[in-house]
């Protein structure tokens, strides 16, 4: 009986039609704002959890993110090779040596974004779908052409919000664009506690006050993530720490677990701390 | 509430100033890419105003504008003639067709300001016009009688 429950479940579905893997857009419209540095992350964590990921550059003429993944060296073909069918998928995908299931398919780095054929693109993140459980695409700034292309095989959206008036307002434009289908989710990046706490910034509450949007998490602005994007070697990789472990728990969350979205705290600084900052002449 | 937040600290946090500017220019954002939802408020507004007077319907102009710390409709409606109000107790012609009962996306808490009322004809009898603040959805409420 145990043995057949368990055969059943490992049994694919019988429908002949293979199960696809989601594909998911990570955009927001201003630039700058973190979407390559979340890709690779979210891509990295997921990855990490066992499931098969790849990394899409949409991010044509300007590409970044096999920077931040630290694979520049190992990229020989890009998007716009497979749409050209100059070269094969397998060709094209650089895998990660660090994360087993994680793959990269870099963007042309000479190219315009209006070169690349929105068909073509829709169908080639259809078979990415049939062969990785995560397609994550990494949208470039802007809601023209190059924004069109990197939504088109999408059905999921994951919207990369800072807590500055430009940001937000970019980010409602981009979800008034994306309409209901791709069921956008929030991440706000770069949130320093301190000044929410001082009233400097935006706190979560009121950028969310205004997009209303599930949001999958908050994470920090991170001196660590321009450390580790020097290096090539996404914070994701690591475990410890807070804002790695909030990129883990917003994998986690995407994966459908019933996790707390990550949030960052402000640290409570004793009296003896602000005292040893005092006559240390840090300024917090 | 950002009173109490400004005696608190003596001036305003600039995370309020970002928020209510953020809500403003969201506000006319949405508005702005919604000009079918413009249209059908002016057809709305100038029918009820032409219950009671008047207008060239040809030279209605409806804009926004921001006003401190809201946004302002500013609707430029010609009057071309006014009846004499000799006949208080006479009901307004009642509105030939109901409105249409779409309901436009919220706009947030616009506020209507006041309509610069144009008479075109020099002799303009009657009240001057009161300031009133235009609920969104129209149709629906009675005319008031005019005291
Ligand atoms: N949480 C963070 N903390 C600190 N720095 C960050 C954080 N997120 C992103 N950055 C930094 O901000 C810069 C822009 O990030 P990134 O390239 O990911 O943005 P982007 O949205 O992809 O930009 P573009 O629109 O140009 O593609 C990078 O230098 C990156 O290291
Ligand atoms: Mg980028």
């Amino acid at each position: 009986m145990h043995q057949l429950q368990q055969s059943v479940d490992a049994t694919p579905s019988e429908e002949p039609a293979k199960r696809l893997g989601r594909a998911i857009v990570v955009t927001s419209g201003k630039g700058g704002v973190g979407k390559t540095t979340t890709t690779a992350n979210l891509g990295t964590a997921l990855a990490a959890r066992g499931a098969r990921v790849v990394l899409v550059d949409a991010d044509v003429g300007l590409r970044n993110l096999d920077i931040v993944l630290g694979l520049e060296s190992r990229v020989k073909y890009h998007v716009l090779d497979v749409l050209e069918e100059k070269v094969s998928i397998d060709d094209a995908l650089v895998a990660d040596k660090r994360v087993e299931t994680l793959s990269l398919l870099a963007a042309a780095q000479t190219r315009e974004k209006d070169e690349v054929d929105t068909e073509k693109m829709r169908a080639l993140i259809q078979m990415l779908r049939e062969r990785f459980d995560y397609v994550l695409i990494d949208c470039p700034a802007g809601i023209e052409q190059g924004f069109q292309n990197a939504v088109v095989g999408a059905e999921e959206a994951i919207v990369v919000c800072t807590p500055e008036v430009s940001a937000v307002r970019d980010v409602d434009r981009v979800v008034g664009l994306l309409g209901n289908r791709f069921k956008p989710q929030l991440i706000i990046n770069r949130l320093r506690p301190q000044l929410v706490k001082k009233g400097k910034m935006l706190s979560v509450e009121d950028v969310n006050g205004i997009l209303h949007l599930p949001l999958l998490g908050v994470i920090a602005d991170e001196p660590e993530i321009i450390v580790t994007t020097n290096k090539g070697e996404p914070l994701a990789l690591r475990r410890d720490g807070a804002t790695a472990s909030a990129y883990h728990a917003i994998a986690a969350r995407v994966a459908g677990e019933d996790v707390p979205a990550p949030t960052v705290e402000v640290k409570e600084t004793s009296f003896l701390d602000k005292l040893g900052a005092f006559f240390g002449g840090r300024k917090s | 509430m950002i009173e109490w937040v400004k005696k608190m600290f003596g001036q305003t946090p600039s995370s309020s100033t970002a928020k209510e500017r953020l809500r403003l220019v969201l506000m006319t954002d949405h508005l702005a890419l919604a000009p079918e939802i413009i249209e059908s408020m002016k057809r709305d507004l100038v029918d009820v105003i032409s219950r009671y007077v008047e207008v060239d319907r040809e030279k209605v102009e409806v804009n926004f504008e921001r006003e401190d710390k809201a946004l302002a409709m500013l609707a430029n409606i010609p009057i071309t003639a006014v009846a004499r109000p000799n006949k208080p107790e006479e009901e307004p012609k009642a509105k030939a067709e109901p409105a249409p009962a779409a309901e436009p996306e919220p706009v947030a808490e616009a506020v209507a300001a006041e309509p610069q009322a144009k008479a075109t004809t020099s002799t303009m009898s009657g009240p001057p016009p009161t300031r009133r603040r235009r609920k969104k959805k129209a149709g629906g409420s009675k005319p008031a009688p005019a005291h």
